[in-house]
């Protein structure tokens, strides 16, 4: 894969495409984010603590981290199935399922977040007999689930696809013949192959979930400390002109954005060495 | 046809496949079809209504203008880092790639917030923008920032590794028989990337049309003036003026379905082409 280094004299324009790359980066990416962190540095530790720990803060926060884990979580399961259907089996409508698999990641967010609402909203069409069995989805944190989960469907599926593809089904007929149950089959031969690809479509989808928006504000209900999640906290105090809380706050969804960034990249990396 | 790629016991089979597709009905065509159900729920008349009106026409144009300028951004950034990211190794590329796609991972939220915090009124260049009676914050640039921002990574995700893949033995031999960077560049390897690219647009004009978080932070949301067609779909939608929030969403469906028949297609003619 490493191609050996290309002396700058034969192949020209290193310098400028690289400084145009690092100027456009620099102003449009890092300043920016610079002066999030400057700004939170204006403040002591203290005041940055103090800003990230009162009970709504936290609230938030770890609303949003539970339903983004357990909406990745499931994304996975349903990416999983899906990405085998696509892959292993023929059957009618397989093409239009592969093709509207990537509607969560094409459809702009505020169209799937007032969409969603209606459909679950204690009127809609799937809300009406949800409710009618208990379990009310918009304007709980289930609600948010679901959109977390719509969001992240293609994430889980698109990733795993090609490793699905690549796998060889003779492997698992091998692992039959040598007398090993499906179960065994699925858990020793299939998961191992596809576990770097699957966590690297599960982290996406949870970093994308952690920072969403749009299409949860709508569904959330935005109860404080009940369905109210981080990033429209942040929202929240930047409009009641608490610019330092909103700061703190969004500072420490970069962090974690970041983090996330850096366990991917891992992931990555371990995907591409074992599908080789 | 299925018999030959798949060993599980027929019932095994047709309960993953009735599962697959009970999910693809609930989370994905459901939703899709409930767009323009709710669009048209008042007839055509009302949706052609709704989507003409003054404020409606406003927030599509801005939408369109705003895309016009990020995408083209974007573009000439994903050449540029092709080129230098793509074709040469030095160190500290990893971390410029990784920089590269830090867009992705940020909330669109914050996405919108570092703009206030740079050029809101309260922001480090605030009162110099001010006294100059520049509008950044609450105006089109702040909007168009922000979307250059979260759209960043589109382009370059898809051309470098392409870039990178394909080597730089083509562009060395236009170079031994005299060629020059300019006849390089677009006579061998744009040519090679070019679905690449196209791929990239595609994906980039899609987020640019929709993006809702970071456009909301820093639009201020005046009705035909800042607000893109997404907004307008929210502040229709918060007046409980339903159909007319869902007729402006149908407009946005109709750009992610036409976005994903572009994406199949360009996908196509990029495996196709390949040697």
């Amino acid at each position: 894969m490493s191609r050996r280094r290309v002396s700058p004299s034969l192949l020209p324009g290193f310098g400028p495409a690289l400084g145009v790359t690092l100027l456009l980066l620099s102003l449009v990416v890092l300043a920016p984010l610079a002066a999030l962190l400057a700004t939170t540095l204006r403040g002591t530790p203290r005041e940055f603590l103090a800003a990230v720990s009162t009970p709504r803060v936290v609230a938030a926060m770890r609303l949003s981290f539970l339903v983004s884990l357990g909406a990745a979580a499931v994304s996975a399961l349903l990416g999983l199935l899906l990405g085998w259907v696509l892959v292993r089996y023929r059957f009618p409508g397989r093409r239009l399922l592969d093709a509207l698999v990537d509607l969560p990641f094409a459809l702009p967010t505020a169209v799937a977040g007032i969409t969603l609402t209606t459909l679950y909203a204690p009127t809609g069409w799937l809300g009406r007999p949800l409710a009618a069995l208990g379990v009310p989805v918009a304007f709980t944190p289930l609600g948010i689930g679901v959109a977390l989960v719509f969001l992240g469907l293609p994430f889980t599926v698109r990733t795993l696809q090609p490793v699905l593809a690549s796998l060889d089904p003779e492997v698992e007929e091998a692992a039959a013949s040598l007398g090993a149950t499906r179960l065994d089959t699925f858990r020793r031969v299939l998961l191992p192959e596809l576990l770097p690809s699957l966590l690297t479509g599960t982290t996406l989808a949870f970093a994308r979930g952690l920072g969403e928006y749009g299409s949860v504000v709508f569904i959330s209900g935005n109860m404080p400390m009940k369905t109210e999640i981080a990033p429209l906290l942040v929202m929240t105090k930047l409009e009641q002109y608490d610019v330092a809380g909103a700061t703190a706050l969004a500072t420490l969804l970069l962090v974690a954005s970041f983090l996330l960034l850096l366990v991917l990249n891992r992931l990555e990396a371990w995907a591409a060495r074992a599908v080789r | 046809m299925s018999a030959s790629r798949s060993r599980e016991p027929r019932a095994v089979r047709l309960l993953l496949i009735g599962l697959a597709l009970a999910a693809f009905v609930l989370f994905l065509l459901v939703p899709l079809v409930a767009v323009f159900v709710e669009a048209f729920r008042d007839g055509a008349r009302a949706w052609l209504a709704a989507v003409t009106e003054p404020d409606a026409r406003l927030a599509l144009k801005l939408t369109l203008l705003v895309a016009a300028i990020a995408v083209p951004v974007n573009a000439f950034f994903g050449l540029a880092a092709g080129w230098a990211l793509g074709k040469f190794r030095f160190p500290g590329r990893s971390l410029v790639l990784t920089l590269v796609d830090l867009p992705f991972a940020v909330s669109p939220v914050v996405a919108g917030l570092v703009f206030v915090l740079l050029f809101g009124r309260t922001g480090f260049f605030g009162p110099w923008l001010a006294g100059r009676g520049v509008e950044v914050v609450f105006a089109l640039p702040g909007i168009v920032l922000a979307t250059v921002f979260v759209t960043f990574p589109f382009v370059a995700r898809e051309v470098v590794p392409l870039m990178q893949s394909q080597g730089t033995d083509e562009e060395e031999a236009a170079r031994v028989l005299g060629a020059g960077f300019f006849t390089t560049f677009f006579r061998v390897t744009l040519p090679n990337v070019k679905w690449a690219l196209l791929y990239g647009i595609v994906l980039c004009t899609a987020r640019a049309v929709g993006e809702f978080g970071a456009v909301s932070v820093v639009s201020g949301h005046v009705r035909g003036e800042t607000n893109t067609l997404p907004l307008h779909v929210e502040a229709l939608y918060n007046e409980y003026a339903f159909q007319g929030a869902f007729a402006a969403a149908s407009l946005l469906t109709f750009v992610a379905l036409a976005t994903m028949v572009a994406k199949a297609i360009v996908s196509r003619r990029a495996r196709e082409e390949a040697p």
